[in-house]
């Protein structure tokens, strides 16, 4: 007899069907996720804050609308939360020590549209502090561990950042997908990390609207799942105009899941020559060769490309992302909610208060895009970085006039031991090497997993397509998935 | 410039004053700039906030079209560029009334560039003030440091309120000048209903940037455009007052001069003007000066206007005041200073106009100007809250047109409006205030006052000055209801043949 435990492995999809046939329902759903992601919160240290009564009360509200034949999307699917989306009432800190304890009195229109299609909030995940990082190790709460380890090793290894928390919770199966923002990789650099799906659409297709900002040019809410078809799904229910953003696109939501399975034959894929690194691991360009061999079997044209302002992309992205979170940080400042650490004076508490609430990483990134956009530096920097995204965004138009999607690896490396990088910014900014030109340019792009290094460890390929044009990317990241057989799980430890 | 250049003495000899004003004119809207809040005057404190404006996390600004309308109406009557693509940027800093830490404002990119406005001096004599640009801005909160002796408090119903600052070029010579200048884009910004125009509520606010030269630099820069002809210039922040505007003007301009010919040299500064000493006061020097660190901001899309959607604009502005003057001139037949008394206000010039409807418009302009007016001043009221109606009053100028009553009886009538108020010619009815031109009657007066005052009869026939006093006599025997003209004429053929 199959348990409620082996129920959450199920694919979203799978699980909406047996949801649909009253075969399980969504309070039994929802009591045995959360009491999964209780369970291994020791361990994996994923989450930030749960709200059972509100989490029954959901499910409740979906199995009355199950029973009545009626239901959404989502109807009764229990989904984690990025802890940078304001759900109403629950703690919403961006795993920061100055948000500690802040319970929005709203709901992130992300969330809502979720909740509009009847999904089940299960709780909020943890973050690299503020979306600021790309090993979720600057969380306010410490590290979230990955569910996989490397084969015989039993070193602690990062989910990847910033939306590690929803990565891991995704990929230890104990929920049927999560949300999550991309400002420069921080949901397809976990997502390749934990052998799970992740999406960002173009840049409005989800709104904005009561996500915590990083950087408002860049930032992305996305989801996490454990197919693409799921992806899908998530993505579908997430998007939409919001005339509370004025960067949300007012164009008209496409099928997405109908796009998934697809035929992909004749598509031209495009290969940059720029994404070989120096120093890449050979493993990853062996997953990327597969790539092309498994799309090339399934009927498409690969073309090699340039994408020649690709070495400038992580350069501009670190001036760019710091500059605009320079200023969208400067709301915290202990004054209307939040936390206050009192000073001798005005100045004094603002430096107490900042100093005590933000953790160094976020700190740094405030001096640097303060520095960016200071007078006699602003051309230089700011001015140049935007520039080069002009540049950037060009390459992909070029591109996009050759190719249907581009195909690249989703980070240099499979995920590495907590504690390894995190002295070294640079090292650690590297990881965002091939996402954050997606960010720069505003163009869809989502990673699906590949299949595992020698170490048994996941890794990702990355599918771009043009602004607008996701379910040419859901066609090919469903192809993938259906080449790569990808069906491992990170073997239970926790 | 007029012949007569203000100038101030000093031990060097002559100096002349140069100005540029930057005016914050809170623009007329239900709601704020970036967020559906309520923008109402006087509201207890942190009431018209919202989330928005409280800058909670994960808020975004949305613009208000209104507020952009408004812009493009006031560019528009400041004879001004406007421009079709424009961008807010944002201004940080870090202040408590200051919500988000950033003031979104578009400094590269204003909405209304060139322009000009025709101004007028104390004498009557007029000249244009260039405008530099307009902006569309959010006002920040409100500190308030009295309420106790160790915390501030602060009230956001003012955070996130549009405000237009309209930058003029250093075209304003003089305390007077600047008055005016204040004075004529609030009777424009009144007149478009973009502004109430109030300074008392802060509705407009004055930044004074004020610099000192000596005879001929200023024509220079004129010619050239260069700016090192003039004056290092001390910006004198938040003057909320046409007075205060002169004082700190006369103080400031002296203290520039004091300093310069004592050898020191100024120090561009920003300045307060403490209008209980009348004194200004450095705020911030130039080195304190912040790093605004201007950007665009991210959340929001440049503003993006529509030629046709400016012209329909254009099409629908009312009438402004100096085409209103010049038609009041040239269309009514008024003089020039009773046209420009007028049409300074707006609500004054409407309440004329609904007063010379089918009247005579001098007589009409007479009764509003003096009559009204006089009163309206003696009272301390202004026209909105008079009394007596325009329709009344168009009554009471009709009645006197007419000839039903007199000058003199109107005065009378008016008081009545004044304290009781009713249909004018209702009380003339009511109360037998009609005017006698029974020329009968009147002779019939006149001649008892000839047969009762015999001597005096005789004296008019040497001194012709005489008959005012039985004109005198007969209004008063008549309660002032005799026509005068018909007095005059009957007495004029009794006593003089």
């Amino acid at each position: 007899m199959r348990t409620m435990s082996d129920l959450l492995k199920l694919s979203l999809t799978d699980v909406s069907a047996k949801l649909k046939a009253k075969e399980v329902s969504a309070s039994e759903l929802a009591t045995e996720a959360v009491k999964a992601c209780k369970a291994a919160q020791p361990a994996l240290n994923a989450f930030t804050a749960f709200d059972e009564d509100k989490t029954q009360a959901m499910a409740k509200a979906a199995d009355a609308r199950l029973a009545k034949g009626e239901g959404g999307l989502l109807e009764g699917v229990p989904l984690a939360i990025k802890d940078l989306f304001a759900v109403e009432g629950v703690d919403t800190s961006a795993s920061s020590n100055i948000l500690k304890g802040f319970k929005p009195t709203y709901e992130s229109t992300v969330t809502s549209k979720l909740w509009g299609k009847g999904a089940v909030f299960v709780a909020k995940t943890s973050m690299d502090e503020f979306a600021m990082g790309s090993s979720n190790e600057t969380a306010n709460t410490g590290p979230v561990v990955n569910p996989w380890k490397a084969a015989g090793g039993n070193e602690s290894l990062t989910p990847g950042g910033s939306s590690g928390g929803s990565a891991a919770a995704v990929a230890a199966d104990l929920c049927f997908g999560a949300t999550g923002t991309d400002t420069g990789g921080s949901i397809r650099q976990p997502a390749s990390f934990t052998g799970t799906v992740g999406v960002k659409g173009t840049y409005g297709r989800t709104s904005r609207w009561g996500v915590v900002a990083f950087a408002s040019s860049l930032d992305h809410p996305g989801p996490f799942a454990k197919t693409v078809k799921d992806s899908a799904m998530m993505l579908q229910a997430m998007s939409g105009h919001d005339p509370k953003d004025s960067t949300s696109l007012p164009n008209e939501v496409p099928d997405f899941v109908a796009a998934c399975g697809q035929s992909v034959k004749g598509l031209k894929i495009g290969v940059p020559k720029e994404y070989r690194v120096d120093g890449m691991p050979a493993e990853i360009d062996d997953a990327w060769q597969k790539g092309i061999d498994w799309l090339k079997a399934a009927g498409c044209e690969i073309v090699d490309i340039s994408l020649p302002h690709t070495k400038y992309a992580l350069p501009a992205y670190y001036i760019v992302a710091p500059a605009e979170a320079s200023s969208n940080l400067a709301r915290y400042d202990g004054m209307r909610y939040g936390n206050r650490v009192d000073g001798p004076d005005l100045n004094g508490t603002y430096e107490n208060t900042r100093g005590a609430g933000f953790g160094h990483e976020v700190q740094r990134r405030i001096m640097i895009g303060t520095y960016v956009l200071s007078a006699g530096y602003y051309d230089a920097y700011y001015l140049r970085a935007q520039k080069v995204r002009t540049r950037i965004l060009q390459d992909f138009h070029d591109a996009f006039d050759k190719v249907d999607a581009i195909l690249t690896p989703s980070a240099p490396s499979a995920a590495f031991a907590l504690g390894s990088k995190s002295d070294d910014p640079i090292a650690m900014y590297l990881n965002d090497v091939f996402t954050v030109t997606a960010n720069l340019a505003g163009v869809p792009a989502m990673s699906v997993p590949a299949g595992l290094d020698s170490s048994g460890l996941p890794l990702g390929l990355q599918v771009i397509t043009r602004a607008l044009d996701e379910e040419t990317m859901f066609k090919v990241g469903a192809a993938l998935e259906d080449s790569a057989g990808f069906t491992h799980k990170a073997a239970k430890w926790w | 410039m007029s012949a007569d250049t203000y100038t101030l003495p000093g031990a060097t000899g002559d100096w002349e004053v140069v100005m540029g004003l930057e005016i914050h004119a809170q623009v007329v809207s239900q709601a704020k700039l970036f967020s559906g809040a309520a923008t109402a005057f006087g509201a207890a404190p942190n009431t018209q906030v919202s989330l928005v404006d409280a800058a909670m996390p994960g808020m975004l600004p949305v613009i208000n079209e209104h507020v952009v309308e408004q812009a493009v109406k006031t560019g528009l009557g400041l004879n001004a560029q406007i421009n079709t693509w424009s961008r807010f940027d944002r201004k940080n800093y870090f202040y408590p009334d200051l919500p988000q830490g950033y003031q979104i404002s578009q400094f590269q990119f204003p909405i209304v560039g060139e322009g000009e406005i025709e101004c007028e001096r104390d004498d009557g004599s007029r000249f244009t003030v260039r405008i530099e640009r307009l902006h569309l801005e959010q006002d920040a909160g409100k500190s308030i440091h009295d309420l106790d002796p160790n915390s501030t408090y602060v009230d956001l119903n003012r955070s996130g309120v549009a405000l237009m600052e309209i930058v003029s070029k250093p075209d304003i010579r003089s305390p007077d000048e600047a008055s005016a200048y204040v004075s004529k884009l609030r009777t424009i910004l009144r007149y478009l209903g973009t502004c109430g125009g109030d300074m008392e509520k802060g509705q407009l606010r004055a930044d004074v940037n004020v610099s000192v030269c000596k005879p001929g630099a200023y024509e220079k820069f004129r010619e050239t455009g260069d700016f090192s002809h003039l004056g290092t210039r001390c910006e004198i922040k938040n003057v909320n007052s046409l007075r205060f505007i002169r004082q700190a003007i006369e103080y400031e301009a002296q203290r520039q001069i004091d300093i310069i010919e004592e050898g020191g040299k100024i120090d561009q500064e920003t300045r307060l003007f403490d209008a209980n000493t009348g004194v200004t006061r450095s705020m911030r020097s130039k080195e304190e000066a912040h790093d605004y660190r201007y950007f665009p901001d991210p959340d929001l899309l440049p503003l993006e206007l529509q030629q046709d959607w400016i012209d329909q604009i254009r099409v629908n502005l009312p009438e402004l005041p100096d085409a209103k003057r010049e038609r009041f001139v040239s269309e009514m037949g008024l003089s020039e200073y009773d046209a420009s008394v007028l049409a300074a206000d707006k609500d004054r010039a409407a309440y004329f106009e609904e007063v010379a409807e089918g009247r005579d418009a001098k007589l009409a302009s007479n009764w509003v100007n003096n009559e009204l007016y006089g009163r309206l001043n003696k009272e301390g009221l202004t026209i909105t809250d008079c009394p007596v109606s325009a329709a009344q009053m168009s009554g009471l100028v009709g009645l006197i047109e007419d000839k039903t009553i007199s000058g003199k009886i109107a005065k009378d009538v008016f008081e009545i409006l004044w304290a009781e108020g009713g249909d004018p010619a209702k009380i003339v009815e009511d109360r037998g205030l009609k005017q006698v031109t029974d020329t009968g009657a009147i002779e019939a007066v006149i001649d008892q006052l000839i047969a009762d005052n015999p001597d005096q009869a005789a004296s008019v026939k040497e001194k012709p000055k005489a008959m005012g006093w039985f004109v005198g006599q007969v209004m008063k025997a008549m309660q002032g209801k005799a026509n005068p003209q018909a007095v005059n004429e009957i007495l004029q053929k009794k006593l003089l043949g």
